[in-house]
């Protein structure tokens, strides 16, 4: 009963949103990490390590954006990436090599969609929250701005990226972890070209979450590359 | 609840070893030995979804079986070898001695999980599925030897009308037997439970489900459901008599029976 009462007085701060105490948030970041690793299959437990273990790298992440012009934009409008919200039509018709037609044509090649994002549920900060979706949404854009497909190769190379980018420590494990499933001829390109590739992008290149990519499918990608600081992709 | 035990189903086996550390099966196997059902029984396992208590039922009754046809043989030491093999052949194609389980739940997730197990387990005879409410129970009255509900009840909408459901389709002389989380008055140990209940299992279900929420209502439907004493009297109410219990675990789970005369 006392527990009880103790949950009560917590507020559900956004749809979705499951206040823990935290002992629960600890035993969870311990049981998604063991289950995202016997199981990788469980994207669910990936996205609950990342929110329970960003506390740090997330208020971080929104003070960048806050600071910076186009990332405050972001934030007070809170953008969607959703099938439902593109214009996917539009986003085809654009020209090869445009941010749009690029990443529609990224969807297409892997089968993927921005859809199957998990919304938040342990983030006991709402606009924290949106973060951290936004971080979501915009995956798919990493990939498509660093050229990567979604096989576990590319998938570690993005994490690589992010989590030098971002400093969620879910990013850290991921990328550190991942390539423990891959083959010494995948960990060899890995190692020697692409890891190197990865980190000086991240470092180098802006924050990627104060872009506003629904406002920028024209531009093409390499301009955008530029723009923000990527190197181009060996 | 319904919807809570459609996403549950597929991993209920899993949890519930997960949840009481395995400690589940003990409890399920205390309730078989007090039932101590004899070969020929009929069995009404409601709320029985993936088979647990059915299965144990089988394998007890077989073992019973077992031994009845041992006695049998040292009895016979007089016949001829072809003689004791034609009435052992006999008895083996009785391996259940006509005993029966009838398995029956709200949920057809549950029971498809249910007949998949006993597939896989190898139970092919005396099991039978049956979609059905324990508020009105697709069944005449007086059928049963014994009726069971093992972590099904405090699910249950209106446990009175279960209750006298289960009066209903009882035998004369038929027992009530009801395995379920009950209330612990040890202060310190309640305590504890309690924050192992809050705190721990939520996670589990979260970890290995994906689904914080349904054990979040678990733990909450247990803190609900009347102590038992209370379930006692509405034991009693239903009509039954010799109406007792006896706690497992300090009182984390309790065994109610109950007789029908």
């Amino acid at each position: 009963k006392e527990e009880e009462e103790e949950e009560g007085g917590w507020q559900q701060l956004y749809p979705g949103h499951i206040p823990t105490s935290p002992l629960q948030k600890a035993l969870l970041a311990a049981g998604s990490a063991v289950m995202a690793l016997y199981d990788p299959y469980r994207h669910d437990m990936v996205a609950v390590l990342g929110e329970t273990t960003g506390c740090l790298a997330l208020p971080n992440l929104r003070d960048k954006m806050k600071n910076h012009p186009e990332g405050y934009h972001i934030l007070q409008e809170r953008p969607r990436i959703r099938l439902s919200t593109l214009d996917m039509g539009r986003l085809q018709g654009l020209p090869d090599g445009s941010l749009g037609r690029e990443y529609v044509r990224f969807l297409e090649d892997n089968k993927v969609s921005p859809d199957t994002r998990m919304p938040p549920k342990f983030v006991d900060d709402e606009e924290l929250a949106y973060v951290i979706q936004r971080y979501r949404e915009v995956h798919d854009l990493m990939h498509t701005l660093l050229g990567m497909p979604t096989n576990m190769l590319g998938e570690v190379v993005v994490k690589w990226f992010e989590a030098v980018q971002t400093g969620l420590p879910m990013c850290v494990l991921g990328a550190a972890l991942g390539p423990v499933r891959l083959s010494t001829r995948k960990l060899q390109v890995l190692a020697t070209e692409l890891v190197p590739w990865a980190i000086r992008s991240g470092l180098n290149a802006s924050c990627v979450l104060n872009v506003y990519y629904e406002q920028r499918w024209e531009q093409p990608v390499e301009s955008l590359r530029e723009e923000l600081g990527i190197f181009p992709p060996p | 609840v319904y919807q809570v035990f459609e996403s549950v189903a597929k991993k209920y086996d899993v949890m519930n070893d997960s949840m009481t550390l395995g400690i589940h099966r003990v409890w399920k196997d205390i309730l078989m030995h007090k039932m101590n059902p004899s070969p020929g029984t009929l069995l009404l396992d409601v709320a029985g979804g993936t088979g647990d208590i059915a299965f144990r039922f089988i394998n007890y009754v077989s073992s019973v079986r077992e031994r009845q046809l041992q006695r049998k043989l040292k009895h016979r030491q007089n016949l001829s070898w072809q003689e004791i093999f034609e009435s052992y052949q006999k008895d083996k194609f009785n391996s259940l001695g006509d005993s029966r389980v009838v398995v029956c739940d709200i949920n057809r997730e549950m029971l498809k999980v249910g007949k998949q197990k006993a597939q896989h387990l190898g139970y092919s005879e005396g099991l039978s599925w049956v979609l059905g409410n324990a508020e009105e129970l697709p069944f005449d009255n007086d059928k049963f030897d014994v009726y069971t509900i093992a972590f099904g009840i405090r699910n249950v909408t209106r446990i009175d009308l279960a209750l006298q459901e289960a009066y209903r389709v009882l035998k004369p002389g038929g027992r009530f037997l009801c395995l379920e989380f009950s209330h612990v008055s040890n202060p310190l140990l309640s305590r504890l439970y309690d924050l192992y209940s809050f705190q721990v299992i939520p996670v589990l279900g979260e970890v290995i489900a994906g689904d914080w929420k349904s054990y979040q209502y678990l733990v909450e439907s247990i803190r609900r459901f009347p102590p038992q004493e209370e379930l006692k009297a509405m034991i009693e109410d239903a009509g039954f008599f010799k109406v007792d219990y006896e706690n497992l675990n300090f009182g984390i789970v309790a065994i109610h029976s109950g007789f029908k005369l």
